[in-house]
């Protein structure tokens, strides 16, 4: 079961670590909950994380499965999606949930909180052409309502509907009524989400301690 | 100003100096010393008051047709004497001079002029006759202020930075009082004050009463200086929680007073943080106890949505006085009253009645407000209670702001190794410089025992001067400080509706990702609470009808819809009702045009059948929507409104038909103490749709009369165009939304720009205005700019937002069919009941 399953190989984490920031014991425990999901096989299937069971109730949970197989979150100018990841992949998605390092310069922190953003666009840019069109936007926001089940799909529409609309007004303008706003592009994608703290926002605290995981075992 | 007439008067009523009119509103005194002092006051000053009266009686022969009766109203008199004072004081605060007010927080303004009307008074009675009383203050001009503060608390930022709160609350506080106690009686030991009776267990009381932030000074002075909401919560919140800790602590070191100190052993001790413990948390669960009576009640208001409002302050002041009652912390109680019960009463209570609840609570809190500083200006200007001690004085001041800063940062050090997001520096300076003082600590250094305290005109002046220091001085520097340090301040946005979706998708996603690297994390618990507060909570504290819309995201995008209907109808009847309406149509005619031009190139065939169908029409069309059609034909963009001016006196017929029929009934208003909505279905809102809706309806019901052929082939239209928008269709017009086009209401000025060639045939031949009147000038930049439809907000355009929600699937739905199905009548109906319901 390849080098990782043996005691932890140092110099496997320490490349990891180099390359994605976590520490070695984050990384060790990462490595333990992906073998939990993986069930002891090198790779991860979709199959692996539908069977999460706190996933369920996560109304956008296929989006979120999506994004770790998504070749450009963890390849520079990857194109479509995989069938499986390795613990690689994997660490490298979790990686833009990192907390950014304390002491970092203004430009390391603009690259991360791109990163970021790039990571949340692509989660909604589902067919990889560059832009939330409308479809796509709409189908997020569906997704988003669908829990509570007192939303039509009509409300969501609509919901969706004045949302783009704002972000058209944001991002383009005035527009001339003969225009068309084909979609949230990327660089709008930044604009609108200027207000937020992404660096700090999008952000889960890894444990440095392998406790967690225990708690966690009854869900697999 | 009547406020000198009104001291004349005073002046002659209660010629002793230290009665006070405060004390005679009946408030039941804490202390009974002070209650027989109050008693034998009011007593003497009747039998002054009692004298010239009768002898005015005896002088009388035969019947006064009007008696001057001045002791019966005297009391509420003077009270609502002073109110009204307070009112002008804070109306010529805030309009004399926005010069001054930018500079000096309106807080210290009003102490300011509490100092001037004091003086007046004082200069009057050569006596403070009016004075700031702890009763007064604790039971008539908090509670409101504290229930306001948490009823409009942001609970979720309140809650996600709760820790932190609570450690600055009580453990900053507990902090504050032990070292400016001790660090004073050090110095007293030292010998730097010089004679003062007074003790250690004293000081340490002192300490506890000025050791508290004060909410309604911290509110007054950051709420002009616009800091980021993490700072702003955590000062906020921090001043709220520890004034309920002041005093519990307070409570403590009064009972260790009255104890003595050689009676106190480690039992003692032990016993005093256990009541800490049981008085604050007892204080806040008999609060949130209230909340849950609270929303429960407003579950079962509905047929008395007139007094339904008036339960949440009843409820709440209730909460206040029970937990006074029982001697546990009345502060924390109704905090938490107020912050536990908002969502479930805004949901279960009428939208008026929020309404109602909203403004009539903000009327309270300011007023006494106002009431406060304005007082603590005036008790000021009073000889008995000033007691000067330099050292004393100026060595509470310094301890006060030094151990604020040292505790702040302290505290924010061992809390940054666990928080997700460090406070920074400058965040630190603020909040250690926001450590204002305010009236608690002056209500509970005059409550202070001076049979106890030997010392305690000293210690209310110190608390005077450090109230003053705090709120005039710091306050006032408190705005170049933040701009100078540049503090992050809260950002403005008019992002709405994508912003919450947004952080919709974050909570989700970083739940998930918590998830897949299977942690229990923050998330997990606030994902853990959501789903327990969802499934049992809200089922038990909410009507069902109002969980089902309580969705927060709806809840901001029915909001926005109702601004947008608001601004519709009013931006309409700014441009005169008339073109209003006639906008309307001309909208419903280009609805029909936008197909023929849209697909002309795709169906060439089919635009012949249609503009042939078209001009069919025109033959026996009598409406004037029905003519309103024939420009298909015309490119020119003005041709619409020349139509329109023909056909004004169809649009006025329809007018009058649609529009003013509905407002006759709005004001048909009737006298009732019980109901007070004139017809409820019959708002604005709901107004705007009818009118439109049903426009609409009957311009595609009169098309239909001569549509069948154009049955199939909008149908098809249809599909085409659900099909083409996905793509991004790049020379499409308008596909911003799609095919929302097909949907009704959404587009239909846009394409009203960019019409056909205009017939000459079918001009009206009267020498119509070529330019556009104003209002439809505007409609070209029809952009889907936020801004440039709040300006515009009648654009049809910016309906969409309202198409699904208020008219909700039934009457799009019609609109959708309208032209394809015949069963218009039906859905026509539907949609009109679907407006009753609402």
């Amino acid at each position: 079961m390849g080098s990782f399953q043996s005691l932890p190989d140092d110099h496997q984490y320490r490349t990891l670590s180099l390359k994605t920031g976590f520490s070695l014991e984050q990384i060790a425990i990462l490595h333990n909950r992906f073998k939990q999901l993986s069930q002891n096989e090198e790779t991860l299937r979709r199959d692996d994380l539908k069977t999460i069971q706190d996933l369920e109730s996560n109304p956008i949970r296929y989006q979120i499965i999506e994004a770790f197989f998504d070749r450009r979150n963890f390849q520079k100018d990857g194109v479509g999606s995989v069938e499986e990841i390795g613990f690689e992949e994997f660490l490298t998605v979790m990686s833009y949930f990192r907390a950014p390092a304390h002491h970092i310069t203004e430009e390391q922190r603009e690259e991360i909180r791109r990163a970021k953003l790039r990571f949340l666009f692509n989660m909604h840019d589902t067919d990889n052409d560059g832009t939330i069109t409308l479809e796509e936007y709409r189908h997020v926001v569906e997704e988003l309502l669908s829990r509570s089940g007192a939303l039509g799909r009509e409300t969501a529409k609509g919901i969706a509907d004045a949302a783009m609309l704002e972000v058209a007004s944001i991002s383009v303008g005035p527009m001339a009524p003969d225009e068309f706003y084909e979609g949230i592009t990327f660089e709008h994608f930044l604009k609108i989400l200027k207000g937020i703290e992404i660096e700090t926002r999008m952000h889960i605290r890894f444990l440095n301690m392998d406790t967690a995981v225990f708690c966690k075992q009854h869900s697999v | 100003m009547n406020f000198e007439n009104d001291c004349r008067f005073k002046r002659k009523l209660t010629k002793r100096g230290n009665c006070n009119t405060l004390s005679h509103q009946g408030l039941q005194d804490k202390q009974a010393e002070q209650n027989s002092v109050k008693d034998s006051y009011t007593t003497h000053n009747e039998s002054v008051f009692q004298n010239p009266h009768h002898q005015q009686e005896e002088n009388l022969t035969g019947l006064p047709i009007v008696t001057f009766k001045w002791h019966h109203v005297e009391t509420p008199y003077l009270v609502i004497i002073w109110v009204f004072v307070a009112g002008l004081a804070k109306l010529s605060v805030v309009e004399l001079n926005h010069h001054v007010i930018s500079v000096v927080p309106e807080s210290g303004l009003l102490i300011i002029l509490g100092f001037i009307l004091g003086g007046i008074v004082w200069g009057a009675d050569r006596a403070q006759t009016f004075k700031l009383l702890p009763p007064t203050f604790f039971y008539y001009l908090l509670p409101q202020i504290i229930l306001d503060a948490s009823y409009f608390m942001p609970n979720k930022l309140f809650f996600s930075n709760l820790g932190a709160i609570l450690i600055y609350a009580i453990f900053g506080t507990c902090w504050n009082a032990a070292t400016v106690g001790l660090s004073l009686w050090g110095c007293y030991e030292a010998g730097v004050m010089g004679n003062l009776d007074i003790g250690l267990l004293q000081f340490l009381l002192f300490g506890s009463l000025i050791a508290a932030v004060d909410p309604v000074a911290v509110i007054a002075v950051f709420e002009e200086v616009h800091v980021n909401e993490v700072l702003f919560i955590l000062v906020f919140g921090e001043s709220l929680l520890n004034d309920g800790v002041t005093v519990v602590l307070y409570n403590v070191f009064d009972a260790f007073v009255a104890l003595g100190g050689p009676r106190i052993d480690a039992a003692e001790i032990f016993k005093g943080i256990f009541s800490f413990v049981v008085v604050a948390f007892g204080g806040s669960f008999l609060g949130i106890g209230f909340a849950i009576l609270l929303s429960l009640l407003t579950r079962c208001t509905k047929h008395i949505q007139i007094i339904e409002a008036g339960f949440v302050f009843v409820v709440g002041y209730l909460a206040y006085l029970t937990a006074e009652m029982l001697s546990l912390s009345a502060i924390l109680s109704i905090t938490f009253c107020g912050i536990c019960c908002q969502k479930y009463v805004n949901a279960n209570m009428d939208e008026k009645s929020v309404t109602t609840v909203r403004h009539a609570m903000k009327l309270l809190a300011n007023g006494s407000e106002t009431m406060i500083f304005l007082f603590l200006g005036v008790t000021a200007i009073d000889t008995e209670i000033w007691v000067w001690n330099t050292g004393f004085i100026l060595l509470t001041l310094l301890f006060v702001f030094i151990y604020r800063i040292i505790g702040t940062f302290l505290f924010t050090w061992m809390l940054n190794k666990f928080r997700l997001v460090p406070i920074e520096v400058i965040d630190q300076v603020v909040m250690s410089y926001g450590g204002l003082r305010g009236a608690v600590a002056y209500g509970l250094a005059a409550l202070l025992d001076e049979d106890k305290i030997p010392e305690k005109n000293l210690m209310i002046s110190t608390t005077l001067i450090v109230v003053y220091f705090t709120v005039i001085l710091q306050g006032i520097t408190m705005k170049p400080l933040v701009q100078w340090l540049k503090v992050k301040r809260a950002a403005h946005s008019d992002l709405k509706l994508i912003e919450k979706l947004n952080n919709r998708a974050f909570d989700h996603i970083l739940a998930a990702v918590e998830d897949i690297c299977g942690r229990i994390g923050d998330n997990w618990w606030t994902r853990g609470w959501n789903r327990f507060e969802e499934n049992y909570i809200s089922w038990l504290l909410m009507k069902p009808k109002a969980r089902k819309n309580r969705d927060y995201l709806f809840s901001i995008f029915h909001k926005l819809n109702l601004e947008d209907a608001i601004n519709y109808v009013s931006e309409g009847e700014r441009q005169g009702s008339l073109a209003f309406s006639r906008s309307d149509e001309a909208a419903n005619v280009d609805f029909k045009k936008q197909f023929g031009s849209e697909f002309a190139d795709v169906m060439p065939n089919i635009m012949v059948d249609m503009s042939n169908y078209e001009l069919g029409i025109e033959h026996f069309s009598v409406t004037s929507i029905v003519k309103d059609t024939i420009p298909s034909v015309s490119l020119d963009i003005h041709g619409q409104d020349r139509k329109n001016a023909m056909d004004d006196i169809n649009a006025h017929h329809l007018l009058q038909q649609h529009l003013y029929r509905s407002r006759k009934h709005q004001h048909r208003h009737k006298y009732s103490r019980s109901h007070f909505s004139i017809n409820q279905n019959e708002d604005e809102v709901q107004e705007i749709f009818q009118r439109t809706m049903r426009s609409r309806l009957e311009s595609f019901k009169s098309t239909k009369m001569g549509v069948n052929p154009a049955k199939k082939i909008t149908k098809h239209h249809k599909k085409e165009l659900t099909h083409k928008m996905p793509n991004g269709h790049p020379d499409g017009t308008g596909h911003l939304y799609g095919d929302e086009e097909v949907e009704g209401l959404c587009v239909f000025l846009p394409h009203l720009i960019e019409a056909g060639i205009e017939n000459p045939v079918f001009l009206p031949d009267m020498d119509s205005p070529t330019h556009s009147p104003p209002w439809l000038m505007e409609t070209e930049a029809v952009a889907p700019s936020q801004r440039a439809q709040r300006r515009l907000p009648w654009t049809p355009n910016r309906l969409r937002r309202l198409a699904p929600m208020r008219i909700s699937t039934c009457s799009t739905d019609s609109f959708l069919m309208a032209d394809v199905s015949l069963t218009l009548e039906e859905h026509e109906e539907h949609s009109q009941t679907d407006h009753v319901e609402m």
